[in-house]
């Protein structure tokens, strides 16, 4: 074998490798990012999507956040205009989080047609953005 | 001043078209006339995006809050530091900086050339001046022009958002701004290149400085921005693979493969057609990095509103790819290579992989940045991957990486024979191997912290391998002392030795990656007189004493801050003081929604992060999370090496005495490896 070939074979095992990194990583970690109707309509297609790990973008009802301190449990419901599901986040929302604000929350959708969330991210409008003025 | 800003956009974008047309059909037809005033364009264009520059920072000083630009990003309360850096601080700030680098780059690139280059100019001018151009027509008609002014005149200004009120984002942003906008610049010879079809290796040598100016600004931008996150952001950790730096980190890569790969092709004259790629594929990248950050197509906490502003520069993506991919393609055929791969054991072989990996690392974060959008496509249903999806790909990816920078080094160029091998790896091998049984004795169990530590003190030995043995010949040679010989080495062979100082860097950023694999977290709701303890990973135990809650009024917010004792295995520490900030406007009310300011108490093993999570209503009882992140400042300290490692491979000069030094030395390298 020359060197070229040689080469050429390894460059296919690293770009198979990477390859394999790549589809193995996105089948273990990849989750459905989903709107609250989207969910609504999964769910009613496939029972079995309870219980998995998703995320669902909406924007939080305002006047729905509830947050204890004390035991840091943050309640609220997440709407995108249609569909509405409560939340309840054990820990420590980030800064941005607010009233009213466009969230992404990573969690499973239990039987009991709550959502528990292990993360929640919250979007400003932008952070370079100064809120807008009411 | 507003009136003369946009006056100088448009004599800024009537000139860059016009440097553009002189500048292609001048150096397309020879014409010398036109080539000449290609090139006054771009000094023009400078000229005219300075006084706009100037105009903006005017209106900013003079807190001019009729213009909404000023209005929007400062307020009569900010530091007048602030106030300064909101220049960049919002979108269409940004273009004009943007854009007003571009065209001082490109002027510097003109006049800092060497004459018997000057058949590539009138293109380079042609494609800054059209580049610098369309940022300012994205301004002007993309309702993005800073000296907008609005129908009214507030009182006061919105004032800067809290989270970029930071030293480190004053020069976050710019640094990585400026090496986004310098790639242009070799992208611009690149294109020079083809079009005049000097497709020698004569053009790469023309731009090696700005690839690595680009490159070490990058790499201080991306390493700010971590710093940033980390003690700005109150997540707890400094990298999260947000879709803001990937885009950053893609054209890191790429260029950082060019660096390599570059190399190869001034020896032996083979990879024409690769160099070129990765060259028009950085820049390509930078832009699409622009893009995504401004469009909105990806959600990410980072992003700037979404606005018209993306579909500029979608467009601008496209047209540009499509161009440079026709030109590059239509002069294939003048890019044959000058010598084949003689051995698989040999530095090309190595340089070709890390290539391959370097691009299989960019390619793998584009792909997991873009999934949500090519899922969608696809499937109907969007599929996000995160952090898990990164670091599963990454990790093995970047130990491969990291081994082949201790192998590149130590294999000879064409072909390496056995004893040449043995010679050069047994000392460096024995050191990774006794790094990880070490580590193994000590407890530690993590495969890849284990494979990072080893593979770093493997590195860690090649480089010093490679001084010592450099130091030696000079202290036989010239009966230097050894400090002097290590001082003249690393002087008269600052590209080789240089690269040295940059790996030891990226060896000891490997090892602080590693470190994070045994960060821990515990959160706790204390009142005044409770503590919690977190016990970090060498065996201590850190107890947290809440003190009390204090609050009061700083120059633009309200602080309310927690103090907490902490110690060690009984001994006391210190007191830490993170705090909850609510800004406030000139009349006091709250502008923004509340930030943190971490508590971190740091030395070379560990950081203690305490971040004050809220207050419970009228009492003083507060939620913390407490988090230790092993070896966090190795990276600050890598991201530093790393810099200054990269000034020195740039530092100018070098004398002819000097490359005859260098010269005897290489030789008498050969001669020692048969």
């Amino acid at each position: 074998m020359n060197a070229g070939t040689k080469f050429a074979v390894g460059a296919v095992l690293i770009v198979g490798s990477v390859g394999y990194l790549m589809a193995s990583g996105v089948k273990q970690t990849g989750q459905y990012f989903l709107t609250p109707t989207e969910l609504t309509q999964k769910i009613a297609v496939d029972p079995s999507f309870y219980e998995v790990g998703m995320k669902v973008g909406a924007r939080v009802v305002p006047g729905t956040v509830s947050r204890d301190v004390a035991t840091q449990t943050l309640r609220f419901q997440v709407t995108d205009g249609s569909a509405r599901y409560p939340v309840v986040f054990h820990g420590l929302p980030p800064d941005t989080f607010t009233d009213s604000v466009e969230v992404v929350v990573e969690g499973r959708l239990k039987r009991d047609g709550v959502i528990y969330a292990t993360n929640v991210l919250a979007k400003c409008g932008s952070r370079y953005e100064a809120v807008p003025k009411a | 001043m507003t009136l003369l800003g946009t006056l100088a956009l448009w004599l800024a974008l009537l000139v860059g078209v016009w440097g553009a047309l002189a500048g292609f059909v001048g150096g397309l037809n020879g014409r010398a006339d036109l080539a000449h005033s290609a090139r006054h364009a771009v000094f023009a264009m400078c000229g005219a995006l300075l006084v706009a520059v100037v105009s903006l920072e005017w209106a900013l000083f003079q807190h001019d809050f009729n213009v909404e630009y000023v209005a929007a990003y400062t307020s009569r309360n900010l530091p007048i530091f602030y106030t300064w850096s909101a220049l960049y601080a919002g979108q269409k700030g940004s273009l004009l900086f943007w854009a007003t680098v571009l065209s001082v780059f490109g002027s510097l690139a003109l006049v800092l050339t060497p004459r018997h280059h000057r058949e590539l100019l009138p293109y380079v001018a042609g494609v800054v001046s059209l580049a610098a151009a369309f940022f300012v027509s994205v301004m002007l008609f993309g309702h993005a022009n800073p000296f907008q002014r609005l129908p009214y005149t507030p009182l006061d200004g919105n004032g800067l958002n809290p989270q970029l009120q930071n030293p480190g984002m004053v020069f976050h942003p710019p640094m990585l701004y400026l090496g986004y906008i310098s790639i242009t610049i070799p992208f611009a010879f690149a294109i020079a290149a083809l079009l005049s079809r000097r497709l020698d290796t004569d053009w790469l040598v023309a731009i090696r400085k700005w690839t690595l100016l680009s490159w070490l600004f990058l790499s201080i931008g991306i390493c700010l921005g971590m710093w940033w996150a980390y003690v700005e952001l109150g997540w707890g950790g400094y990298w999260a693979w947000d879709p803001v730096e990937n885009a950053s980190l893609l054209p890191w890569l790429t260029m950082t493969a060019f660096l390599h790969s570059v190399m190869i092709q001034e020896k032996r004259g083979m990879l024409k057609k690769w160099n070129l790629a990765l060259i028009i594929g950085s820049w390509l990248l930078s832009i699409f990095g622009t893009f995504i950050t401004r469009s909105g197509v990806i959600s990410s906490v980072h992003s700037f509103t979404q606005s018209s502003v993306g579909y500029f520069f979608l467009a601008f993506l496209i047209v540009a790819g499509t161009a440079s991919f026709a030109l590059y393609t239509s002069r294939l055929p003048l890019l044959a290579a000058e010598a084949r791969l003689e051995s698989m054991v040999s530095r090309e072989a190595s340089f070709l992989f890390n290539n391959l990996l370097f691009i299989g690392i960019a390619f793998s974060v584009l792909w997991g940045t873009l999934f949500p959008i090519l899922s969608e496509l696809v499937q109907g249903t969007k599929v996000t991957v995160g952090p898990p999806f990164f670091n599963q790909v990454n990790i093995p990816l970047g130990l491969a990486l990291l081994a082949l920078t201790g192998i590149g080094p130590l294999i000879a160029w064409r072909r390496a024979s056995i004893p040449n091998l043995q010679r050069q790896f047994a000392v460096p091998g024995t050191v990774g191997v006794f790094t990880a049984l070490i580590l193994l004795v000590a407890g530690m169990r993590d495969f890849y912290a284990l494979m990072a530590m080893a593979l770093g003190g493997f590195v860690a030995g090649t480089v010093v391998q490679e001084f010592a043995r450099g130091a030696r010949a000079r202290h036989r040679q010239y009966g230097e002392g050894y400090a002097l010989a290590l001082g003249r080495l690393l002087a008269r062979n600052r590209r080789r030795y240089g690269g040295y100082i940059v790996h030891t860097g990226i060896v000891i950023l490997f090892v602080a990656f590693a470190g994070m694999a045994f960060k821990t977290e515990t959160e706790a709701s204390l009142r005044p007189g409770e503590s919690a303890s977190i016990k970090s990973p060498y065996g201590w135990t850190y107890r947290l004493t809440h003190l009390g809650i204090s609050q009061y009024d700083a120059l633009n917010r309200q602080v309310t801050a927690a103090t907490l004792e902490v110690t060690r295995d009984g001994k006391r520490l210190g007191v830490l003081t993170p705090e909850k900030r609510q800004h406030v406007d000139g009349l006091g009310r709250p502008t923004f929604q509340p930030s943190s300011e971490v508590g971190i108490r740091s030395d070379l093993r560990e950081d203690l992060y305490v971040v004050l999570g809220g207050v419970v209503n009228g009492t003083e009882q507060a939620v913390f999370r407490f988090t230790i992140n092993p070896l966090v400042w190795w990276v600050w300290y890598g991201g530093m090496i790393i810099a200054l490692g990269g000034l020195i491979v740039m530092w100018p000069g070098g004398s002819p005495a000097a490359k005859r030094s260098q010269a005897g030395y290489a030789v008498r390298l050969v001669g020692e490896d048969r």
